[in-house]
């Protein structure tokens, strides 16, 4: 099963050979198919073979690191384009001579949108391929059941996706937002006479932990800066709940006056019909805008966005950001993609979380650089803090001590053409707290004075 | 050069109308403002460059069109209005915003790109002092839009401004309105601006007016000065408000309990018609087959898929024009699609287990991960299927009750097909042979009634009718793999509730619990309302194990 999965990594990268074949007729194609595909094997085994002998007369042998995203299941459509992304970083990082002068060689395991699975797949990579670092997860689910496998072995889990927070393990490196990275400053924007002064607040999510710890927090925040109770309202609905017409009779009566807003963190694919549902009961982006937390670029891809035009998004990354490193990132992806005959090839588009685990690959090698080992996750780990890395999105740095990332945070106003235009950006990075200052504002995380979470004086 | 004329050509026009229209006073805040000695000459000067350049206009981006229509009317008469834009960039807050005040009062809406350019390159505050500007000029112009849509939209915006200056404006458009819908915001939306004026007869007036409107938007307003009418050293006007208002308010929520009955109903209906013809087929399969299809949701994913497959060819092949068409064009084609696959799954495996209910089961549920699987690998997830115009938005019946298109769609398709599928059993040859064959399989085949055909198309025509659903779903839900999953439990539902084998089962379970969910989920959340639904269901079969319409008699036991 899995040579079989690091077998097929490699044909991936050995797909452009075999491309004379277009010219021929259909039928000697498939007469020949037989001999291509022996051909190819043999191709790809001396390809390795050349590879590993190169690798080793490099520097030593290659470097081993994991990729944990489902490639089937429900969760495949948002976590295969992060296996994209990590699998051309490691090819860049190869291209450009290894780290360390070592190749990098990836283990790609499907835990397939099931939770037990990925405990199960953790373990594995790290006790029987024993990989250096994991590159991994979306949901938080997800992540919490890994965990303590993570713990257990000591491994290293780079997690690229916004989350809750109120999470601090030493062995998990999140380059995603932390709730005050994301969700607080979307609602001061939106409490600013900048986004619009809005007053009144319809808190909407899928029923799970993210929506249910971002929203206690915002929540928190909100009845700290004054709102009465009375204008917050939450509700959350199913996983895969399809029908939006009572939320939206309900949001409409509690935006009738103006001044409200919702915020959603509804997920996966409830986003449709909620925003067809919102824009056929009449309700326009100026009467009450959706700022939503979970939509980014990879998902409008699939929408019909005349629905959503003008609503917003808050990120810390979005395809459309100008900056020079970007665009080569952007078109890179995209050739990566129609280079190795990935699904959509170049109408692919990078989005928040691919970002994310983009630069999390960088951040460990020069991490394992800095450390000049990679086979104490330790001195790796001291490595990370305060590594600093220009990512696409402009230059991010990780904390000194509590395993986040600083990041800075982009409003986007989303485009007819699935794009967003960014309304709004923070003065610099913002600073991860894993412990919202609202909801545990006793506690820290800090890994370096103290041991993890600790009590604040 | 030619493009260069035919700009001008539509400038030159537009210029011309904005002026004689101005001349004539027929824009009264302009009127005083404009000299009619310029404007006859600049008319004088345009009419003979208008006839010379007069080719077929075209639309241009915005920005050129009045950056040059600034060029055509550039009187010195505009002077006060560079003035104020000029001012807007001021350090000084109160020449900013006296330029605003100017710019409300005089400017119109052929200042807006002038506007956004001073936008762009300015900084926060200019920004804040620009945007009621733009938003009155622009609402201004929009309230004489030839979409009621955008008449509509710029009225409540208007609302929301809180300016007075837009009450002139709004009660003048409200006059010449003739869309109900319309009129009734411009209305809402002047007596909301009145309302916050401070002149108390004035205030009087729209307190009553907005009653009388059953303006839900006045809510909150209206709230506030009965707090203020209670508060202690509050004067005898306000007093007088406050009565005013409660009365107004009591008016309002009459109406509104009024209106979200009415929404209810209409929402029970709408979700009971989803599930209705989501259960068409599953109850024809599993009632008169004896089949449990778990592949029946992937049936309607295969219909939704056909409709995104007829939408990409029709936009590949087709000029934009004839877009819309696509979603009736792929209603047959829908049809056929899950129709086909259907027939070929009876063929290669259905028809292998029949009488073996739970062999059914679990094979159709492995057929059902399959075709799941293949559409996520071959279509992957770039499938949005994009609404007719006809189908987006909806219909304002009254005040407060706004029905969507797409489900007064669904529910019609709904009844067409229930019509249908009993005019095909009750009244046709293959559905009194299917109706033979469910009774008595046995004594059918006696009597040469192929029995093997009949299952063959009656298993089809249960797959063509899921196609059908996956067509009308793409209207509210997403198309993708799961989309099958998300419904097929419902489906199940509804087809044990009813009563396994009868129709009218179906019916009336699909009314029942859609109904039911609507009336509760107000109260509960969605997530507890769909537990107290199953609850709901479970105690009902404890009750009933059968369902709503037990089979009676010899076929029962067969």
């Amino acid at each position: 099963m899995e040579t079989n999965k690091s077998q097929e990594i490699e044909n991936v990268n050995l797909t452009e050979a075999p491309s004379e074949e277009h010219g021929s007729s259909r039928r000697e194609f498939l007469g020949q198919t037989g001999r291509v595909a022996a051909g190819v094997g043999v191709a790809a085994l001396l390809g390795n073979l050349g590879n590993y002998a190169l690798s080793y007369a490099a520097g030593g042998p290659p470097i081993k690191i994991g990729i944990l995203h489902s490639l089937s299941g429900t969760m495949a459509i948002s976590e295969v384009s992060l296996r994209d992304v990590v699998l051309m970083a490691v090819e860049e990082i190869n291209k450009a001579g290894g780290v360390m002068g070592r190749q990098v060689e990836s283990v790609v395991v499907d835990p397939a949108s099931n939770w037990d699975l990925f405990a199960e797949k953790a373990k594995q990579l790290l006790l029987q391929d024993k990989v250096s670092v994991v590159f991994g997860c979306w949901t938080s689910v997800s992540r919490k059941s890994v965990l303590p496998v993570f713990e257990k072995n000591n491994g290293m889990l780079f997690y690229p996706v916004q989350y809750e927070g109120e999470e601090c393990s030493k062995n998990v490196f999140y380059t995603g937002a932390a709730v005050n990275q994301q969700a607080q400053p979307a609602v001061e924007y939106l409490m600013s006479p900048e986004g619009g002064s809005y007053k009144k607040f319809y808190l909407l999510g899928t029923d799970y932990v993210y929506p249910r710890t971002t929203n206690k927090i915002l929540r928190a925040m909100l009845l700290a800066k004054g709102v009465p109770a009375g204008n917050i309202a939450e509700e959350y609905t199913p996983f895969h709940h399809q029908d939006y017409q009572t939320i939206c009779g309900k949001i409409k009566k509690f935006a009738a006056g103006g001044g409200a807003a919702v915020i959603s963190t509804i997920n996966g694919d409830s986003n449709v019909p909620f925003y067809k549902e919102f824009g056929n009961q009449g309700l326009r982006a100026e009467d009450a805008p959706i700022m939503a937390f979970s939509v980014a670029e990879d998902e409008l891809r699939g929408m019909d966005t005349t629905a959503l035009v003008g609503h917003l998004a808050a990120w810390n990354y979005y395809q459309s950001v100008d900056t020079p490193q970007n665009k080569t990132f952007v078109a890179n992806f995209k050739a990566y993609c129609k280079r190795n005959n990935l699904p959509d090839g170049e109408s692919r588009v990078t989005d928040d979380p691919i970002e994310a685990a983009y630069f999390g690959v960088y951040v460990w090698k020069q991490a394992v650089e800095k450390a000049g080992t990679v086979d104490s996750v330790d001195k790796v780990r001291m490595a990370v803090y305060n590594q600093k890395f220009l990512a696409p999105g402009g230059t991010i740095m990780m904390d000194c001590c509590n395993q986040h990332t600083h990041k800075p945070v982009i409003i986007g106003e989303i485009l007819k053409d699935g794009q967003f235009k960014s309304v709004w950006r923070s003065k610099g990075l913002v600073k991860p707290e894993p412990w919202s200052e609202f909801t545990n504002p006793e506690k820290g995380c800090d890994w370096i004075t103290h041991q993890g979470t600790y009590q604040k004086k | 050069m030619d493009s260069q004329s035919l700009r001008w050509g539509y400038f030159s026009r537009m210029g011309i109308r904005r002026l004689y229209g101005q001349c004539k006073g027929g824009d009264s805040v302009t009127k005083g403002f404009m000299k009619r000695g310029p404007c006859a000459l600049a008319i004088a000067l345009l009419i003979p460059l208008f006839f010379v350049l007069n080719v077929a206009p075209k639309p241009v981006n915005a920005e050129g069109e009045a950056s040059n229509l600034a060029a055509v009317s550039s009187a010195p008469a505009l002077s006060p209005i560079e003035q104020a834009l000029a001012d807007l960039s001021s350090e000084n807050a109160e020449t900013r915003s006296a330029a605003v005040a100017l710019l409300i009062e005089k400017g119109d809406a052929s200042l807006i790109p002038k506007l956004d350019e001073i936008r762009a390159t300015a900084d926060r505050l200019v920004r804040q002092a620009i945007k009621p500007v733009v938003d009155l000029l622009k609402n201004r112009a929009n309230l004489t839009s030839e979409l009621p849509d955008y008449r509509r939209s710029a009225a409540s915006d208007l609302a929301s401004t809180g300016r007075r200056e837009a009450i002139v404006w709004l009660q003048a458009a409200a006059a010449k309105e003739e869309v109900w819908w319309v009129r009734y915001t411009m209305e809402e939306s002047a007596n909301l601006l009145e309302i916050r004026s401070g002149d108390f007869a004035a205030q009087q007036i729209a307190i009553k007016k907005l009653g009388e409107l059953r303006s839900q938007n006045s809510v909150s307003i209206l709230k506030e000065l009965i707090e203020a009418g209670k508060a202690a050293e509050a004067t005898e006007e306000q007093k007088t408000l406050m009565s005013a208002a409660s009365g107004a308010i009591l008016e309002i929520d009459a109406w509104s309990t009024k209106a979200t009955i009415i929404e209810t109903i209409f929402r029970g209906i709408s979700l009971s018609s989803i599930l209705l013809i989501m259960s068409l087929g599953l109850a024809v399969v599993f009632g008169l087959m004896g089949v449990i299809n778990m592949a029946h949701g992937e049936l309607m994913m295969i219909g939704a898929y056909a409709t995104f497959i007829t939408q990409q060819a029709f936009i590949a092949l087709l000029p934009p024009e004839h877009f819309d068409w696509y979603f009736p064009v792929s209603l047959p084609l829908a049809f056929l699609a899950s129709f086909g696959v259907g027939w070929v799954l009876e063929a290669t495996i259905i028809r292998f287990l029949y009488g073996r209910l739970l062999e059914t089961l679990l094979a159709t549920w492995g057929v059902s991960l399959i075709l799941m699987q293949a559409a996520r690998v071959y279509f992957g997830d770039l499938t949005a299927v994009i609404a007719p115009q006809a189908l987006r938005g909806g219909a304002q019946v009254m005040v407060g009750v706004y029905l969507p298109y797409n489900r007064i769609f669904i529910i019609l398709l709904s009844i067409v097909c229930v019509v249908g599928i009993y005019y095909l059993l009750f009244n046709s040859n293959l559905g009194l042979r299917v109706r033979a064959v469910t009774q008595n399989r046995n004594m059918s085949a006696c009597l040469g009634i192929p029995t093997r055909k009949v299952d063959s198309y009656t298993f089809a025509f249960a797959s063509g009718l899921a196609g059908i659903a996956g067509w009308a779903l793409t209207m509210v839900g997403n198309v993708d793999p799961g989309l099958g999953q998300n419904y097929i439990v419902d489906s199940f539902m509804v087809v044990v509730t009813g009563g396994v084998g009868k129709l009218a089962g179906t019916i009336w379970a699909s009314l029942g619990i859609g109904g039911l969910n609507k009336v509760i989920e107000p109260f509960s959340g969605a997530v507890y309302g769909k537990v107290f639904i199953l609850i709901g269901v479970i105690l009902f079969l404890q009750w009933r194990p059968s369902g709503l319409f037990a089979a009676k008699g010899r076929s029962a036991d067969a």
